[in-house]
């Protein structure tokens, strides 16, 4: 099919599918659809659109059919994402089994793990974390020390993951575990997929600078996992484990430059504006415009990377630049967010559920430059892997 | 419209950069400089343009050129920017070539568009009347008179203006629509000042004091002249852009090269995280000055009408890095990177003039808002 009749379809099966309530931007934390076990939809039409996409696969559109996938190619993934960006749809499906386990499990897999796992990932019935980061193994991650011990046909896991975001509503956990304690540090670590609901996995949230807690920390006392559970080789985890930290890195950027509120609708809420629609502030005017150019040299650059990509170049390390200038750019957004609203940005606990909401943004935007790799170990990957400078 | 070069205009800019590494590297600059050359550039060099074909880049085959368009154009300014190599390309196969194909008449077209092809002229561009560019505020009056004009007023900085066959200059008419009047430099009424620059350019400024012009020195084929200009303005600023682009390519080059083999401490200081975490961080800056600039550049070829936005985007975001990149130079060449003796500075200088040109970043960005409705 020419790529131009596959838009006249898209367009007109979302026409036809996608509710009126999920054509609108989302307003809060609740509108977000993450799936899972314990998975209670905000609304019937959310339930309704996770399952019209699932059903033909575009939850995930460009993964294979046999595995819950749409098998689009990427241009006409693009065009699903364009088409549905024109009717202001709203995402049917988020989660780090989409985002994360799914490209590591689609690479590193077996094909009876791919059958097992991505179905139940793209119709949204299993809930995923990640176990990477320990109290002692932050930016040296490969320093963790959570242990599995060989028993027959599981490991007995022990040990504590911190970070682990939303482990408290999730039903499996991907980890990293050090199987291997007699190999050399970077060779030593598993990557095993745990079922969460057993007595040896507990987890306690985080309360954090946002008044919200997304994070955990997630402990495991004489917890099993199945060795055919085990994704790759035994001591593959590290391998594994970069190739989704390049996953992820892409995936916190992705809506880096125009997600989310932006400073000029901000000034518009606040009445900032003249009745032309021009900020009356000149100074942060000028500190708009230039986040607007970087937002645009931002999207650019994602798209040529892409290309790029396709071309046969790679991303490789280059997802860490990425991850570096998106994450930066995202915390400026948020702080001339704050700066449009003033007064009014300040709010926190009010009258309307939506106060506050801002003020919450702007401090989660904190941790954008910490997860997935602080910026400065980013800098170090780009130093030492792109312009291949020397040091350890 | 795509980021990734075709095989085209990888072989353009193998051979750009083949081609100015031999013929205009930085001691071609140097040379320029230290002669007190007259012009600024070198007419040898412009000539060798022309056998290249890249002076006839803009031009349309019936006119001998070879019609590559902006995204090759852009290409060539590139390398030009990373060899601080000066000539008149900018001024005369970009900016006057597309003022002909915008407002040119057949005649007009028929007559300079093949000298502009063959390299057989040297044409420069006045427009700016203010110490910082400034397109709206154009004085310049050309009065009609009988079937001609008269010009009065004053422009500055003309690039090329010492060296220059030819003038096209920005003038308000009588219902103050802003047009294009070729003006021949050396026309009764007509002074000039040569303005050497810290780059080691030689732009001029020109009074025109009641310069009679024939009817026919007025480009009369645009539907609207205004519109034109603009077009004309957008085009400029992508095209500049590319050679700022250049320019904090060579910049950060050079420096990588220079830290990895000064040695401090028994190491090379390339192996300190201090200066590891600028160049990664300045890495990143010129990917986004990268992607706008080619951004800009193929949507000027395949949708005009779309390109303002880019255009204005990727000069502010070229002139700020690509001052970034030379000042960054500097700093992490340590002493040596005040001396004359090292390039870095010489990037320095240029980096500034040609974010100069058609706007700065500070100007541009405030172009960014305008057009983007805040």
């Amino acid at each position: 099919m020419s790529l131009d009749n596959f838009r006249k379809e898209t367009k007109d099966w979302l026409e036809a599918n996608c509710p009126q309530s999920m054509r609108k931007p989302i307003q809060s934390e609740a509108d977000i659809c993450w799936g899972g076990r314990n998975w209670t939809f905000a609304s019937e039409d959310q339930k309704i659109w996770l399952e019209r996409m699932a059903e033909r696969g575009w939850t995930v559109p460009t993964w294979p059919k046999e595995y819950g996938g749409g098998g689009l190619s990427k241009d006409e993934a693009f065009v699903l994402k364009e088409e549905m960006k024109a009717i202001n749809a709203r995402s049917p499906l988020d989660s780090f089994g989409i985002w994360m386990l799914g490209p590591a499990l689609l690479k590193y897999g077996t094909h009876e793990q791919k059958l097992e796992f991505l179905p139940p990932i793209a119709r949204g019935e299993i809930r995923w974390c990640q176990g990477y980061s320990e109290p002692g193994a932050g930016s040296d991650l490969v320093s963790l020390r959570t242990k599995g011990v060989l028993d027959g046909d599981h490991y007995t896991v022990n040990g504590q993951k911190v970070w682990t975001s939303y482990a408290d509503k999730s039903d499996w956990i991907f980890a990293l575990v050090r199987t291997e304690p007699d190999a050399p540090k970077y060779n030593g670590i598993s990557f095993l997929l745990i079922d969460m609901d057993q007595p040896g996995v507990s987890t306690k949230p985080i309360k954090l600078i946002s008044g919200k807690s997304p994070f955990c920390e997630t402990f495991f006392d004489d917890a099993k996992a199945k060795v055919k559970d085990r994704v790759g080789d035994a001591g593959q985890g590290w391998e594994i484990a970069k190739y989704l930290l390049s996953h992820e890195r892409a995936g916190i950027v992705s809506e880096a430059a125009f997600g989310g509120l932006n400073p000029v609708s901000a000034a518009h809420q606040s009445g900032e504006v003249d009745a032309d629609g021009k900020m009356s502030d000149p100074i942060l005017r000028g500190d708009v415009a230039r986040l607007t150019i970087d937002g645009l040299a931002f999207d650019a650059t994602m798209r040529r990377v892409k290309e790029e990509a396709d071309h046969g170049e790679g991303v490789g390390a280059r997802a860490s630049l990425l991850k570096y200038m998106g994450t930066e750019l995202n915390k400026r957004r948020n702080e001339l967010n704050m700066s449009a609203l003033g007064y009014d940005g300040l709010l926190w606990e009010g009258e309307k559920e939506s106060d506050g909401e801002v003020a919450r943004s702007w401090l989660r935007s904190r941790a954008n430059s910490i997860e997935g790799g602080t910026s400065e170990i980013n800098l170090n990957i780009v130093a030492k892997r792109v312009l291949n400078l020397p040091g350890a | 419209m795509s980021f990734v070069l075709n095989e085209d205009e990888q072989m353009l800019r193998d051979s750009a950069r083949a081609f100015l590494n031999e013929s205009a590297p930085v001691t071609a600059l140097r040379t320029l400089r230290d002669e007190k050359s007259p012009t600024g550039f070198s007419s040898e060099l412009w000539s060798s343009f022309a056998e290249m074909g890249w002076s006839g880049v803009l031009v349309s085959e019936d006119h001998g050129g070879v019609d590559m368009g902006y995204a090759a154009a852009g290409l060539v300014l590139e390398e030009m920017g990373r060899t601080l190599a000066s000539s008149p390309f900018l001024s005369t196969s970009v900016l006057a070539a597309t003022a002909f194909n915008l407002a040119g008449t057949d005649a007009q077209k028929s007559k300079w568009l093949p000298k502009i092809a063959a390299g057989e002229t040297v044409i420069a561009i006045a427009l700016d009347e203010r110490a910082r560019h400034n397109p709206d505020h154009i004085e310049t009056r050309a009065k009609k008179d009988g079937n001609g004009f008269v010009l009065s007023g004053k422009k500055r900085f003309v690039n090329e203006g010492a060296g220059a066959d030819l003038l096209i200059v920005v003038a308000r008419m009588d219902d103050d629509q802003l047009g294009f009047f070729m003006v021949d430099p050396k026309a009764d009424g007509v002074s000039r000042e040569d303005r050497r620059t810290v780059d080691s350019h030689v732009p001029a400024d020109f009074s025109f004091d009641d310069v009679k012009l024939d009817g026919d020195a007025f480009l009369s084929g645009a539907d609207d002249s205004d519109a034109a200009y603009r077009r004309l303005l957008d085009a400029g600023r992508a095209c500049q852009a590319a050679e700022s682009l250049g320019v904090a390519e060579q910049a950060f080059d050079d420096t990588i090269a220079y830290i990895s083999e000064r040695e401090q401490f028994g190491v090379p200081i390339s192996s300190f995280q201090g200066l590891q975490h600028r160049a990664a961080h300045l890495l990143g800056e010129l990917e986004l000055a990268r992607s706008l600039v080619r951004r800009a550049l193929t949507t000027l070829d395949t949708q005009p009408s779309q390109a303002p936005l880019w255009c204005v985007a990727a000069k502010a975001k070229a002139t700020q890095v690509s001052r970034l990149a030379a000042a960054e130079g500097i700093q992490m060449h340590g002493g040596v990177g005040m001396t004359d003796e090292y390039d870095i500075g010489l990037y320095y200088k240029r980096a500034q003039a040609a974010g100069e040109f058609l706007g700065d970043d500070a100007f541009n960005a405030g172009e960014v808002a305008r057009m983007s409705g805040y």
